[in-house]
């Protein structure tokens, strides 16, 4: 198990980050919030490439303490991080299982059932189930999403996880968020889902490209993430209804 | 004079790879040119980016890869001139199957994440004879697709240094300017041969000559001076 270490750098202006040193310690979770282009995938991007001062940032990331040995950085199969991109398309020529397959043989892993499990907990996030014979192109984004979430989990087998914005892929988020929880994965949420938010350990608010606060709630917000979950378990069974072809004909109380 | 040679198919993030050398070599003391088919205009923008001395080569209706070929020589000494350290050749990256690397250059070869598993497979040559893969556009790829494409490109050269990077920004250059601060000056400009066979054809290029300067082929050969192509017979 591995502890990154974040270090400051500066904002847009230059100027200086304020927080002294940010810890990510195994099975943590962090959400990293604020508007659109306040610089959240950019910390993200930082942190997957072990960044040593050479981006736009300024920042410093330490794995265990130190600067990462190379191989850690450049082969994949010894880098403990895995990032899930925003961009809902993967445009691998082959099908589910081939693709799979390959990943497998670039990790010389030959344990035999890895491809179905992986794609068994894929189906579990989305909707429309993956067929291991469907074209990996031919995937909606919410299955792309899915199934490269249960790869990072399973074939990656990485100990820190990196999500940009998982809730916008139309995918089962509370399960994804549950299943990485409970197999002691770190992961870092970029997300503007208050639900996501609620349910990581801490939360870093961004602004102009550079770390503005890291906040850690202490039990506080316990309420809110109470309701919170609730209103979103509400919200599940309408969006499961209405993909059902349900009309909701029912009369709501008003707030 | 130290050589590099850039290939890649057409989009693949050369330019933003050479630019991204540029400002990351210490002293700014390289020459560019770029070989192009029927439009170039990176020189223009590179000169006026970085204030280093540039050339393009159009290359009309001859072949990008046998117009650079011949050149070559001339460039070398145009470089020398110029007072330049590096010399750095852009292919046009139309023919996948030519490899314009030379002995004793540093051949990079630059392909992007997003253009399909089974690229690699197909620019094969390109690559195999590459000193260093750089894989552009690597941020807007998932850790699986990244492992997978590294795995294609590992099968067609299984010793191939690969780079990571988002060419926009730079991140994972550092990798390739380490490669780079190794390279060694040209010993012999006039010993230097391709490394690799450009496909069968009808000129002496083509037909397996490696020598590089249009003293040394025939048929229908160009030189740096002059835009027109000249036809030298035997």
């Amino acid at each position: 198990m591995h502890t990154i270490t974040i270090l400051p750098g500066h904002d847009r202006n230059g100027n200086p980050e304020t927080f002294e040193a940010l810890h990510l310690r195994p099975g943590d979770t962090l959400a990293i919030v604020g508007p659109t282009g306040s610089g959240k995938s950019a910390f993200i991007n930082d942190i997957e490439v072990f960044a040593q001062g050479d981006t736009a940032t300024g920042r410093r990331i330490l794995l265990d303490g130190e600067t990462p040995p190379e191989r850690f950085v450049r082969d994949p199969a010894c880098k403990p991080i895995a990032l899930i991109t925003q961009t809902t398309k993967c445009l691998a020529d082959l099908t589910v299982e081939e693709f799979l397959g390959m990943h497998l043989r670039a990790r010389k892993i030959t344990e035999g059932d890895l491809i179905e499990k992986t794609i068994r907990l894929a189906n579990e996030f989305t909707g429309e189930p993956i067929r291991p014979e469907c074209r990996i192109s031919s995937l909606s984004g919410g299955q792309t999403r899915s199934l490269l979430i249960a790869d990072a989990v399973i074939i990656s087998n990485a100990p820190i996880i990196l999500l940009d914005e998982v809730e916008n892929a139309g995918i089962f988020r509370d399960r994804v968020i549950t299943c990485l929880k409970k197999s002691g994965t770190s992961v870092i949420f970029v997300t503007h889902d208050p639900l996501v938010s609620l349910m990581s350990d801490r939360r870093i608010v961004m602004g102009n490209g550079a770390v503005k606060a890291v906040l850690e709630p202490d039990g506080s917000e316990e309420s809110v993430l109470k309701h919170v979950t609730e209103i979103d378990l509400y919200l599940s069974s309408l969006r499961e209804r209405l993909r059902s072809g349900e009309v909701l004909r029912e009369t709501v109380a008003a707030a | 004079m130290k050589l590099i040679i850039v290939a890649g198919p057409p989009s693949a993030g050369k330019t933003a790879v050479i630019r991204q050398i540029l400002s990351h070599l210490p002293v700014k003391n390289a020459a560019y040119l770029k070989i192009d088919v029927i439009y170039a205009n990176e020189d223009e923008e590179i000169t006026r980016d970085f204030g280093i001395p540039t050339r393009k080569v159009i290359s009309g209706d001859l072949c990008p890869d046998h117009a650079g070929i011949t050149v070559l020589s001339d460039a070398l000494l145009w470089a020398e001139a110029e007072g330049a350290e590096f010399l750095i050749v852009e292919s046009a990256g139309l023919c996948l199957r030519c490899t314009p690397y030379t002995t004793e250059s540093l051949g990079i070869a630059v392909l992007s994440a997003i253009s399909g598993t089974h690229s690699p497979y197909k620019m094969s040559p390109m690559i195999a004879l590459a000193d260093a893969a750089v894989v552009t556009r690597i941020d807007l790829v998932s850790q699986a697709e990244k492992e997978v494409f590294r795995e294609a490109i590992r099968d067609v050269a299984p010793a191939v240094e690969i780079v990571e990077t988002n060419a926009v920004i730079g991140t994972g250059m550092r990798y390739l300017m380490k490669i780079i601060n190794d390279l060694q000056p040209i010993t012999d400009p006039a010993a230097l041969t391709l490394r690799g066979s450009p496909p069968l054809g009808v000129c002496t290029v083509c037909v397996g000559k490696k020598q590089i300067g249009w003293e040394n082929h025939f048929g229908v050969v160009r030189r740096l001076e002059g835009a027109d192509t000249l036809f030298r017979g035997e």
